[in-house]
């Protein structure tokens, strides 16, 4: 089925391939939201990601904001992009960080010239760049030209028996076309961890594995919180999901046959084609904006009792076998799996029905999370600013 | 749709079922293939996508699913019983 697919995507100045055209407005801190939204209301097909964080993070916690607020310019779907901080020094490290891509990008700052005289810049800039950008045509493209990306959420029992096995054969068929895939959620290992550690192709990526697995659980005993009702979540026992172990085995399915190829920091960008584990949060939000961060331009949500994200700059497919679910919030859901709880669909066909949805999805139709304006777009951030 | 619950392995303790399940129905536990396991009658109202035990867990022991520990039984699992949190707990982060 893979080589019958006519897919169609936005090849960048780089090679990268997106599968969506935007123009985005991105704010480096929390007090440019206003004017970055002001840019979106003047500028027709312009795409603001306001967002809560960027003053006084420092670190780890800061490297990864930047990274982050980077890897979103530069993620393919991303024609062009505009970005608007309260002072020059930051905004011209996210613009230095998305113009190595070549595409278009310019940087905006408040100080010494206030809201209104921004907006107006950044404005002329912004009509520019979606004229550039709707000239843009897509071109055909194989599927293992783009990166791809697979969490769960809001989790049951169905997941473990039916979409994400599917998923997992899936991406067995993308990442034998030279895809490149990610998945993560560093927790939801916890009792699976070893089948994962033991799919990696070398010792090195084993031990990364490893470490960053215990490094998690380390800051978990820490807390000496009981994580019961957030991992597994409510939303995961109402489910009928019991302990983390079980949320685990069902979550890693997603992986399928794959070898583990290597282990990504939040936001880091796959180095080339195969299975990458990226050390995130199981937040679906925070995870699949980290996800985009790192080059992913189309993600695979499974899920059972319905969790409704969405992403702004990547079409969030969302799978479902839970009958419940499909009967209740069907507005939300792309693919209908539930054939698979009553055998009357095997893991070969449900990998076509999911493949099927993702190539119209690829050429342009949008995901119901996308029609419905589920934008969410998170920002993962470590620890208290200073 | 013949089968009440799917199991993941044959040798697992627990079944998932696919149907709200009232104290009382026979089902049959099948595996993904379709091979069937056992047939067990339902103790308890079970909803869609929650466990039955098709086999007795003695406090204590670990609980199979997917041919693996999903925790461990913190009271005596009879077959045919709602298996939860109520009766198995994590082993991890404990």
């Amino acid at each position: 089925m893979a080589n019958e697919m006519k897919l169609t995507g936005y090849r960048r100045e780089n090679g990268q391939v997106g599968v969506r055209n935007y123009v985005a407005i991105i704010p480096v801190d929390d007090i440019s939201n206003s004017a970055v939204e002001g840019v979106g209301h003047l500028i027709r097909d312009t795409l603001p990601l306001p967002h809560p964080y960027g003053r006084l993070q420092f670190g780890e916690d800061l490297d990864l904001h930047f990274r982050t607020l980077i890897g979103t310019g530069r993620n393919a779907n991303i024609a062009a992009a505009i970005v608007i901080g309260i002072e020059p020094k930051w905004t011209q490290k996210i613009v230095d960080g998305i113009a190595e891509t070549g595409k278009p990008v310019a940087g905006f700052s408040i100080e010494r010239y206030g809201d209104l005289k921004t907006i107006e810049m950044a404005a002329r800039k912004a009509k520019e760049f979606v004229q550039y950008a709707g000239e843009l045509q897509r071109v055909p493209i194989k599927w293992g030209d783009i990166i791809m990306s697979a969490k769960c959420g809001e989790s049951d029992t169905t997941l473990g028996l039916a979409s994400n096995p599917a998923i997992g054969r899936l991406l067995e068929r993308f990442v034998a076309q030279g895809g490149s895939a990610i998945f993560g959620e560093t927790s939801e290992t916890t009792g699976g961890e070893d089948v994962i550690a033991d799919s990696a192709i070398n010792d090195t990526v084993r031990k990364e594995f490893v470490k960053v697995f215990q490094d998690y659980q380390d800051f978990i005993m820490g807390t000496g919180a009981d994580l019961f009702g957030s991992q597994p979540t409510e939303g995961n026992i109402r489910g009928g999901l019991s302990t983390i172990e079980e949320k685990a085995m069902g979550n890693i399915q997603k992986k399928g046959r794959n070898k583990l190829t290597s282990v990504l920091q939040p936001a880091e960008e796959p180095k080339g084609p195969g299975m990458h584990f990226m050390d995130s949060s199981s937040a679906a939000a925070e995870m699949v904006t980290l996800c985009a961060a790192g080059g992913s331009v189309l993600h695979f949500f499974t899920t059972g009792q319905g969790n409704i994200i969405g992403n702004p700059i990547i079409p969030v497919m969302k799978i479902t076998a839970n009958p419940l679910t499909i009967a209740t919030m069907s507005e939300h859901v792309d693919v209908d799996l539930s054939a698979m709880l009553r055998l009357e669909m095997n893991l070969e066909q449900a990998a076509d029905a999911v493949m099927d949805v993702m190539a119209h999805t690829i050429n342009g139709r949008l995901t119901a999370a996308e029609a419905l304006k589920h934008n969410e777009f998170v920002l993962t951030k470590l620890y208290r600013s200073a | 749709m013949k089968h009440g619950a799917l199991m993941h392995e044959p040798e697992d303790d627990v079944a998932v079922v696919v149907a709200d399940t009232p104290a009382g129905t026979e089902i049959q536990a099948v595996t993904l293939d379709g091979k069937e396991v056992t047939t067990v009658k339902a103790s308890q109202d079970i909803p869609l996508g929650h466990k039955i035990a098709v086999r007795d867990v003695a406090v204590g022991k670990d609980v199979i699913k997917y041919g693996r520990p999903i925790g461990r039984a913190s009271a005596e699992i009879r077959k045919g019983s709602h298996v939860h949190t109520h009766n198995l707990k994590s082993k991890r982060w404990a």
